[in-house]
């Protein structure tokens, strides 16, 4: 595994291009940050936003349903407007796209931080140090994920902003198999030549995890990370399903799922919007992954014949 | 062997404990006041008093979690006011909104949930595994590419979008099963099966991708090993190389799976329980903390613990016995 200096970062871009797929779901990460930063422009555009009542266009006589074709498609409402309360969908939609990666990077930034910080003090510091931190980690992975951010949105006083406390919450929770992996990788490097060089010219604890541990073990760091992203969005939107995560009216993907299996008639896009959303971004984000694991280890990757890529790569 | 089983199941109790230790701390360490909180909104001031003085809060916490062991182990009293209520042995406490006992209630709602896992997991080794050693063995083929594109389509599909697209297809167009309602199992055997089937289904599909993945990178790891390559020079059989002798040596990865993600699994029975109104222990944990019921949480997040740390244990165990080196280390 190198270290990614210029050029390790050059390979690496040159390996993730030789994969079709990694590329094309590169494409769609970005096209969908892009459609999340740019929320506010576009529904600039259309002339909506995402939180404001339309009593008018439901007919509440039939209990909310959207009045018009297509629940309520027009040019004023691209994808039509949401049952009972006639908000716009579109809006909606690409609102909730911020909420979804925000909270699921904010989310993978904290597990990653955590993790690394404990994986690195559990490979340097001494046998009980050790010891302690890998129990601690041992009992952190034992924990299911989703119960327990469950349980703990119960408690946390609900005047806390809700999507940046959903991060705080999987991120505290989720950081376990991180912490194991740095701490493996750490270990195998402190036993390297370059390491013991180091020491024997005294540098001190901390400058050679900086200097000389980090690089090294930031390719199975980025690699796993890439693969928790995902994980993260389907947490946060479960949560937001369960009702327990982000609360209207701020829109999440998971929270405009909830009620929508009422609706699948009158206004099916009202929930086929949301999944597709939903799947699109998981399916994209599980892809560029696999190809960020192909990228930084190409070796494991040709063993399995995991890459996606039908072209191998000329000269490595 | 004996030896490594004693050290798991006290590895798996220390587990047990630390996770008991961490949950208690952090829900009556809570920044908001721990009585009125577990009392209800709805509690007087006199009512939170009283469950103050029942908790013990006056007392420093670990007197307060010792009491919480006590309980667990040679059950507790509680004065509910007016009357005692006594609470049996393996007492996780009362719930203050409901005034039932948390273990009754926990008890009450596990077949539900048992019935939903187990019968899930029984589909979702099948599917993966199966589905990861054809396309192991059609590799390069038409088949393996469909199955991959499949694997990875369930992999990105959370669980409640395909329950709810399954039960709104199956349910609700073509009608082909009503909508699901729990009939437990001594009362009518076929019911219950016929009512978990979509539930079963939601939850299987997705776990089984995840083992698919996994069973296919591993069979194709084992191919590839020199003991493979001797059988298949000794003149063994396509099939029999794949099935009987790629397989068993493909099989202890997906083992550590089914216990990794045994976890997951419960998260994800949660949602399939919510989305479908299975009344099991998923279901009654949602509702608990929508209304902060404190010692119902505290109860079910340790409950669930137990599980996971148990197929963590089971798990190792079979993992040994595939693989005897495992003793050794």
């Amino acid at each position: 595994m190198s270290a990614p200096g210029a050029s390790g970062a050059r390979q690496f871009w040159r390996r993730l291009r030789t994969q079709r797929a990694a590329l094309v779901a590169a494409v769609v990460v970005a096209l969908l940050v892009l459609v999340a930063l740019a929320a506010p422009l576009l529904t600039a555009i259309e002339g909506q936003d995402p939180t404001t009542y339309h009593p008018s266009l439901v007919d509440s006589a039939r209990g909310g349903v959207p009045i018009g074709s297509f629940g309520g498609v027009s040019a004023d409402h691209w994808l039509g407007v949401e049952p009972q309360t006639g908000r716009d969908l579109f809006a909606r939609l690409v609102y909730g796209a911020r909420v979804s990666l925000g909270v699921a990077l904010a989310a993978t930034v904290v597990q990653v931080a955590i993790g690394v910080v404990v994986g690195v003090a559990a490979a340097l510091g001494s046998r009980l140090v050790d010891q302690l931190l890998s129990r601690f980690t041992d009992v952190i992975v034992a924990m299911p994920l989703m119960i327990m951010a469950l349980a703990l949105l119960a408690i946390v006083p609900s005047s806390f902003p809700r999507p940046v406390l959903v991060a705080l919450v999987i991120g505290l929770i989720g950081w376990g198999s991180i912490a194991k992996i740095v701490r493996a990788q750490t270990l195998t490097l402190k036993g390297l030549d370059y390491v013991a060089a180091a020491r024997l010219s005294g540098w001190g604890t901390w400058r050679i995890a900086r200097r000389e541990l980090l690089p090294g073990i930031a390719a199975p760091v980025i690699t796993y990370a890439a693969l928790l992203v995902p994980v993260d969005i389907t947490v946060e939107a479960a949560l937001s399903f369960l009702g327990v995560g982000v609360k209207p009216p701020t829109p999440s993907w998971g929270q405009m799922l909830t009620a929508a299996d009422v609706w699948y008639q009158a206004a099916p896009q009202y929930l086929l919007l949301p999944a597709g959303a939903l799947f699109v971004t998981v399916l994209a984000l599980t892809v560029l992954g696999d190809g960020v694991r192909t990228a930084l280890d190409p070796r494991a990757a040709s063993r399995l014949r995991v890459g996606t890529g039908r072209k191998r790569e000329a000269k490595a | 062997m004996t030896g490594f089983l004693a050290r798991r199941v006290l590895g798996a109790v220390i587990t047990l404990l630390a996770i008991s230790v961490i949950v208690y701390v952090v829900f009556y360490v809570t920044p908001g006041n721990v009585a009125q909180i577990t009392c209800g909104p709805r509690c007087s001031p006199a009512q939170v008093q009283q469950v103050a003085g029942q908790l013990h809060l006056g007392d420093p916490l670990y007197a307060r979690y010792w009491d919480f062991l006590q309980g667990l182990v040679a059950g507790q009293d509680y004065s509910t006011g007016t009357s005692v209520q006594h609470c049996s042995a393996p007492c996780l406490g009362l719930s203050y909104q409901s005034d039932q006992q948390v273990t009754a209630l926990i008890l009450a709602k596990l077949p539900v949930s048992l019935s939903l896992v187990f019968g899930a997991m029984v589909l979702w080794l099948i599917l993966g595994v199966g589905t990861g050693v054809l396309s192991a063995w059609r590799r390069g083929r038409l088949t393996e590419r469909l199955l991959t594109g499949i694997t990875l389509a369930g992999v990105a599909t959370p669980v409640f979008v395909i329950g709810l697209l399954l039960m709104i297809v199956v349910c609700g167009q073509l009608q082909l099963l009503p909508f699901p309602q729990y009939v437990a199992f001594t009362d009518d055997p076929e019911q219950w099966a016929w009512n978990l089937l979509l539930p079963w289904l939601s939850l299987a599909l997705i776990e089984a991708a995840a083992f698919a993945r996994l069973t296919r990178a591993s069979m194709l790891e084992t191919l590839a090993e020199d003991h493979i390559r001797t059988f298949r020079a000794y003149g063994v059989g396509e099939r029999s190389v794949i099935g009987r002798h790629a397989l068993r040596g493909a099989l202890a990865p997906v083992i550590a799976l089914n216990a990794n993600n045994f976890g997951s699994a419960v998260g994800g029975a949660v949602l399939t329980e919510t989305l479908f109104g299975l009344p099991g222990i998923g279901q009654e944990l949602v509702h608990a903390v929508k209304v902060v019921d404190l010692p119902v949480v505290v109860g079910m997040v340790l409950v669930i613990g137990f599980f996971v740390v148990v197929a963590n244990a089971v798990a190792d165990l079979l993992y040994a016995v595939a693989d005897r080196r495992v003793v050794l280390a």
